[in-house]
């Protein structure tokens, strides 16, 4: 079987949004083919809507939710991302779904559609503090009994916020704040000399 | 006589268990011996790697991809690899893509014996262990020679492999492939046809091919199901498609077709791998592009350019540009996932690991009910979980 070219691939899946344009009108929000992959974006409360027609209709049949995560952009103002990819066995396809939220409003649960959501909505709502609404068990589900925070956040600390050890005198583990033996290290590697345009130490006597 | 209130009752079970495949907490409902309700606790290996990948630049992040599912190491390098390499849109060499599909199938050996051999184990059956341990060892003598360790391997880099093949290892994999065919019969006469192991698997855990899809099912448990879906044949990737291999698919969709299709899968990569050690080419094994790769050593002595991009790709690192992707593999477990989004910088912005255990351990609750709590066991062993995979 010849493989198909970046091309071809992007071509097929022009042929594929072209469908799609049509039957979403008002809830595609943007539309990008990149890296031979095809993004949607869509309004979070028709994202039940849409993936029920990607799922069902002839001409798309994305039977399987491959993933659900959560992306964040601290910087936007609604600052996280759900994103979605379906892959469709019979037109051997992929698709990448995207919604906008913050942290309070609720994005709503897929699970009805897709069984498999389940734990990855947890997870987005472990990891992110993106809240599902209507999902039937939306527990924390990776980080400890009673951890609190969502780890994921651009800005939650890499060390966290607490550590743990076992006490020999309470016969338990306990847990305490987190302290560094010394500071949390991050090197900016990024070169000087492209981009960022700022001031070296030093450069302040050329002008002199 | 007094009335007696029947009331369902919980065990937990794991997560030091033997049978629990790693540190899975299973809370289980259980009416008298049937299961009405598995609650999987899991996250108990959680070790962050998504939010450590956001702070180390994209070369120092391949390590973490072995210490995902340490059974299948190469395989998830691979997916990370793969998605670097499109948002930087380089070109991998053929030699480079050869070895990779070698040791992507000697990947789902290691992966595939480990499974059969453990749910084996699991049901009652432990010399297919003693002996299949073994040919692992020697499988993990052939990463050793090419990465220097016996599993978390760093092999593979961007725009291709670490190092080429040291010489004779060629000849070495196919006398391996050679001795093992006997011994996976040897095995295959002992499980096959054993009448307790087809009383413990056979109508366990049955999944049908519309739930297989529901519940987001990969790899071997969707071939199980019936449903002829393999990423190497649908959506090649690397020279899978110069590979003349077959596609099992079981019928019934229960522990037993599970336990088959992975057999056959066995053979089916030593296919692979034969047709690779034939068709292999000499040649180089990573990209010639400096700003990927680094350029070799000895021009570094002579050539001052050679040396920045030396001393630059490891301070700095590779930017890549911006964008997002998202690379699959068929690893031994099903379809492996990354999902890269760069912001052009040297750091991963996000990397989302789609691991397909994590999907499968979650359908636990519902093929598990109904059955005893033997067969939970058989179905766990089935579902060939590791949880450096699922908790991350």
């Amino acid at each position: 079987m010849p493989v198909e070219t970046l091309a071809e691939r992007e071509a097929a899946l022009q042929d594929l949004l072209a469908l799609i344009e049509p039957v979403l009108g008002d809830h595609l929000l943007a539309a990008k083919i990149a890296h031979g992959e095809l993004t949607i974006t869509v309004p979070a409360t028709s994202i039940r809507r849409v993936l029920g027609y990607l799922r069902d209709d002839p001409n798309m049949l994305f039977k399987e939710l491959v993933d659900l995560c959560g992306v964040d952009y601290p910087e936007r103002e609604r600052r996280f991302e759900v994103v979605y990819h379906l892959l469709s066995l019979k037109h051997n396809q992929r698709i990448r779904v995207k919604v906008e939220t913050d942290e309070t409003t609720p994005v709503p649960s897929v699970v009805e559609l897709f069984s498999t959501a389940g734990w990855f909505e947890r997870e987005a709502w472990d990891m992110y503090g993106i809240y599902f609404a209507d999902h039937p068990d939306l527990r924390r589900i990776l980080t400890d009994y009673g951890f609190e925070g969502h780890p994921l956040r651009k800005d939650f600390p890499l060390t966290g916020h607490v550590e743990l050890r076992y006490d020999d005198e309470q016969k338990r583990v306990v847990y305490e704040p987190v302290k560094l033996r010394q500071d949390f290290r991050t090197f900016d590697f990024l070169s000087p000399w492209e981009g960022g345009g700022g001031l070296l130490p030093g450069d302040e006597k050329a002008a002199r | 006589m007094a009335e007696t209130r029947l009331e369902t009752f919980a065990i937990n079970f794991g997560p030091q268990h033997p049978a629990a495949h790693g540190v899975l907490r299973l809370v289980l409902e259980m009416d008298g011996e049937v299961v009405e309700r598995a609650d999987p606790h899991i996250g108990l290996l959680h070790r962050g790697t998504e939010k450590l990948i956001e702070y180390r630049p994209y070369l120092q992040n391949i390590p973490y991809f072995d210490r995902l599912d340490y059974c299948s190491m190469l395989c998830q390098e691979h997916a990370y690899v793969l998605a670097v390499e499109r948002l930087l849109g380089c070109e991998v060499p053929i030699r480079a893509q050869y070895i990779r599909v070698l040791f992507d199938e000697i990947t789902r050996i290691l992966n595939h014996l480990l499974n059969v051999t453990t749910m084996a184990l699991d049901v009652g059956a432990m010399t297919p262990l003693l002996w299949m341990f073994e040919e692992r060892e020697k499988l993990m003598g052939f990463y050793e020679a090419v990465s220097g360790a016996r599993m978390h391997a760093n092999y593979y880099r961007f725009g291709g492999v670490a190092r080429d093949l040291p010489d004779g290892l060629e000849d070495r994999i196919a006398a391996w492939i050679d001795q093992f065919v006997p011994k996976l019969d040897d095995m295959d006469e002992l499980l096959t046809e054993n009448r307790i192991f087809k009383q413990r698997t056979v109508d366990i855990g049955i999944v049908k091919a519309q739930d297989a899809l529901d519940w987001g099912f990969s790899g071997p448990m969707l071939r199980a199901s019936g449903i002829p879906w393999d990423l190497r044949k649908a959506q090649p990737y690397e020279v899978y498609d110069r590979m003349d291999f077959l596609v099992p698919v079981g019928k019934n969709g229960d522990c037993y077709d599970r336990y088959l299709v992975r057999m056959a899968e066995i053979r089916e990569s030593l296919k692979i791998m034969r047709q690779c050690l034939e068709q292999m080419p000499k040649g180089p094994v990573r990209v010639q592009d400096y700003k990927i790769a680094p350029p070799p050593r000895a021009l570094m002595k002579s050539s001052m350019e050679a040396l920045i991009h030396h001393f630059k790709l490891y301070t700095e690192g590779v930017r890549v540009p911006a964008g997002e992707v998202y690379a699959a593999v068929e690893s031994g477990k099903g379809e492996f996932g990354v999902y890269l989004v760069s912001d052009g910088t040297n750091k991963p912005y996000r990397c989302k690991i789609r691991s397909p255990g994590y999907v499968h351990l979650q359908a636990l609750d519902f093929m598990s009910k109904g059955h005893q709590l033997a067969d939970v066991v058989a179905i766990i062993g089935s579902l060939d979980i590791v949880f450096g995979e699922i908790d991350r």
